[in-house]
């Protein structure tokens, strides 16, 4: 696959009518084609994988310019709109005429001194356009520090509340937004370890077989015996409290290394079946033949011809560590407060007399099913298209 | 067979030995035990404690022997008969009492959901390899693909929710107050099951998407084999065909997973536990683990891991079964 030293047919321009023949007609002219672009053009025939692939990097976009969309800032805090509801939003302007600019009505906040509750009235007869780049909350998108925000309320003290606000009065439009980046990026990198760790010990316990092998295949059992939330939750509990020598930048990177201890040993497993079924290859033994060592087998034989699986591992592991997290931070045990997940604003959601009165604190619940949808489709696509045969 | 289930049962041992150790590291290494919390707690409540009222307390816990030799205390106790695993430090319980009635209920609804999702889940992808690329089946996969995305938790809030608004049902818990401590009866027995239902459906979901998905490849699979299409063309009726030549076949890879599905019911149990308020392992042991109760959370976490070795055993010594090719290898 990876071997070049064979003089392959270049497409030039005029072969391009027989590579759409091939587009049209998959099974012709296979040798023509590297397995790569084979699998490309097989991926790229899926629709749910694509809409998985579009989706996934729209949402990376969204989340990352989450501070830039959102009208208001993630951690300012509304005394006066404490579970506030979402704003309700209107298309019909201050005329009666029904546009293309929605509008806010505005809501004003009342306390109610017998229930002791904030009470949240909506004046019908009072319209706020939304407007697009409105100046607000100074906030850091990225690497830059603006106050610009992608829309918001212009010339009033109103808040623009697209998804209602959480017990502290902030807003949870820009907490999902924002707590995305944490959790759609935790899953990543939980998976970019457990590739190296599993990769390593896999194709180890496959190629020496042996004592080895013997004690690789009782650490993998071990580790598949526990229940998975609970020893993620008995690793997490063991992490140093959040102080000034132990940030929430730590805790991060610790949840991920957390997430990837029991997300090796699948990799690591199919990574054995596929170097134990190459070690006995005509290739393999071509290569011993001439005298290659060990590690030049592993990593210019072994490791290319197997890293298509890999990637496909990789990207079906993603959405069981996303809600892998979001499962440990809703316990209180993951990504904890300053910072944000979509997991730890679910925490607020524990009690289910909460949710029954602000149901929208719900809302993050539904970026996690989106992404871990997106990221099945996504990861089913890329096992079609490496190895049409399988599930 | 016999003798493949002694060399199976002989691997166990071994992983069980390694499973001890580790559950013992896991919440022992950790720096902080729970005198330093119990301290903490009681200074805040304003009490002064005093220096030896610290030595008493650690003496009692046996905190000041090395760890190694606590160790070997502990799974010493295990070998007396009854077995004793120490004793809670918050509850000032011995564990094997405390964790009993727990781990019944864990293993009961984990079991109950086990065979709910087998159910459901081999008629339903039976159904969808044998009616493939029509209306129901797209619905069916649009339905495991959900299945595989919601988190158990959030099922169980949605749940509950429907439940309490719309059935006008009583959810969380066992049981309602009133039967709390009624002799059983059919009506207890009725509040038993409304209160159940939902965990057992939430738990189930997520495997029955899985599985039957599963099941759904590997039918679609049999069904081209040679076998299949000589069992049509002997003129045998075409539901003989798929349930006895081909779901029969496509049920190993099946059996194989079974045991280690046991570990993720186990998992999402413990969470819906916690959300549900069942009296089951999972909110004692999270408390367990926030206390540093060492003894009662390393023990739980050991059972847990004990049931998913089992499952596994019990899976493998079942393939061996249907499937002679695995006995003789």
């Amino acid at each position: 696959m990876t071997d070049t030293a064979l003089p392959v047919p270049q497409p030039t321009p005029q072969a391009a009518p027989e590579r759409q023949a091939f587009l049209d007609e998959p099974v012709s002219e296979v040798g023509d084609l590297s397995q790569w672009t084979l699998m490309r053009i097989r991926f790229s025939k899926n629709k749910l994988a694509m809409i998985g692939l579009w989706g996934m990097i729209v949402i990376y976009i969204v989340v990352f310019l989450g501070a830039f969309i959102a009208p208001n800032e993630y951690t300012f805090q509304d005394a006066q709109y404490v579970f506030g509801p979402p704003s309700p939003i209107t298309f019909i302007g201050p005329n009666g005429q029904l546009g293309l600019r929605p509008y806010v009505y505005a809501t004003t906040t009342v306390l109610d001194q017998a229930k002791f509750m904030f009470v949240f009235t909506v004046d019908k007869t009072q319209k706020i356009p939304i407007q697009f780049f409105v100046h607000g909350d100074p906030v850091n998108v990225l690497w830059f520090k603006t106050n610009l925000h992608l829309f918001g309320l212009e010339n009033t003290k109103q808040r623009f509340y697209v998804f209602g606000a959480d017990g502290l009065g902030r807003d949870m439009f820009a907490r999902v937004l924002v707590g995305g980046q944490i959790s759609t990026t935790v899953g990543l990198l939980g998976v970019a370890l457990s590739i190296v760790f599993g990769s390593i010990l896999g194709t180890a316990s496959g190629y020496w077989a042996g004592i080895i092998d013997d004690i690789m295949q009782r650490i993998i059992e071990v580790l598949g015996a526990f229940p998975q939330v609970p020893l993620w939750a008995a690793l997490a509990a063991a992490m140093p409290p959040i102080s000034s020598n132990f940030t929430v930048v730590h805790r991060y990177f610790l949840i991920t290394v957390v997430l990837s201890v029991i997300g090796w040993t699948g990799l690591a497993r199919q990574l054995r079946a596929k170097v134990l079924s190459y070690r006995t290859a005509d290739f393999t033994q071509a290569a011993l033949a001439a005298g290659s060592s060990d590690i030049r087998i592993i990593l210019t034989h072994m490791v290319p011809n197997a890293a298509s699986h890999i990637i496909v591992t990789a990207a079906l592991a993603i959405p069981s560590m996303i809600l892998g997290e979001t499962a440990l931070s809703f316990l209180g045990l993951g990504i904890l407060p300053p910072a944000v997940s979509w997991g730890a604003l679910l925490k607020d959601a524990q009690q289910v007399s909460v949710v029954l009165d602000h149901p929208w604190i719900l809302i993050p619940a539904l970026a996690v099913v989106l992404t871990v949808l997106l990221f099945s489709l996504l990861g089913d696509g890329l096992r079609d298209a490496v190895d049409p045969y399988s599930i | 067979m016999i003798n493949y289930i002694f060399r199976r049962i002989g691997y166990m041992a071994v992983t069980l030995v390694i499973i001890v150790i580790l559950s013992y590291l896991i919440i022992e290494l950790p720096p902080g035990t729970y005198i330093e919390s119990e301290i903490a707690r009681l200074r805040q409540q304003g009490g002064n404690v005093g220096q030896d009222q610290i030595n008493a307390l650690t003496k009692r816990y046996g905190l000041d022997k090395p760890m190694y030799v606590r160790f070997g205390l502990w799974v010493g106790g295990m070998f007396h008969w009854p077995p004793d695993f120490g004793e809670s430090f918050a509850y000032r319980l011995p564990v094997r009492g405390l964790i009993a009635n727990r781990l019944g209920l864990t293993i009961a609804i984990s079991t109950f959901s086990l065979l709910v999702s087998w159910g459901i889940a081999i008629p339903l992808g039976v159904y969808s390899a044998t009616h493939r690329y029509t209306l129901p089946d797209y619905g069916i996969t649009v339905l495991q693909f959900f299945g595989l995305s919601i988190p158990g938790f959030l099922l169980a809030l949605v749940l509950m929710l429907f439940a309490q608004r719309v059935l006008g049902q009583q959810v969380g818990g066992l049981f309602s107050d009133q039967y709390t401590t009624a002799p059983w009866s059919l009506a207890k027995f009725g509040d038993l099951v409304q209160h159940l239902w939902i965990p057992i459906v939430v738990i189930a979901f997520g495997s029955t998407a899985w599985l039957s998905r599963v099941m759904r490849a590997n039918l679609l699979d049999t069904l081209n084999m040679q076998y299949v299409q000589t069992a049509r063309s002997k003129g045998l009726t075409e539901n003989v065909v798929v349930w006895k030549h081909a779901v029969r076949n496509a049920l190993h890879p099946l059996i194989m997973i079974l045991g280690g599905s046991l570990p993720g019911l186990i998992s999402g149990e413990t969470i819906i536990a916690l959300v549900m308020n069942i009296p089951t392992v999972g909110p004692m042991y999270f408390q367990a683990q926030l206390q540093k109760d060492e003894y009662l959370a390393i023990t739980f976490l050991m059972f847990l891991a004990f049931l998913g070795v089992l499952g596994n055993l019990l899976a493998d010594i079942a393939l061996a079964w249907v499937d002679p090719r695995i006995r003789y290898e």
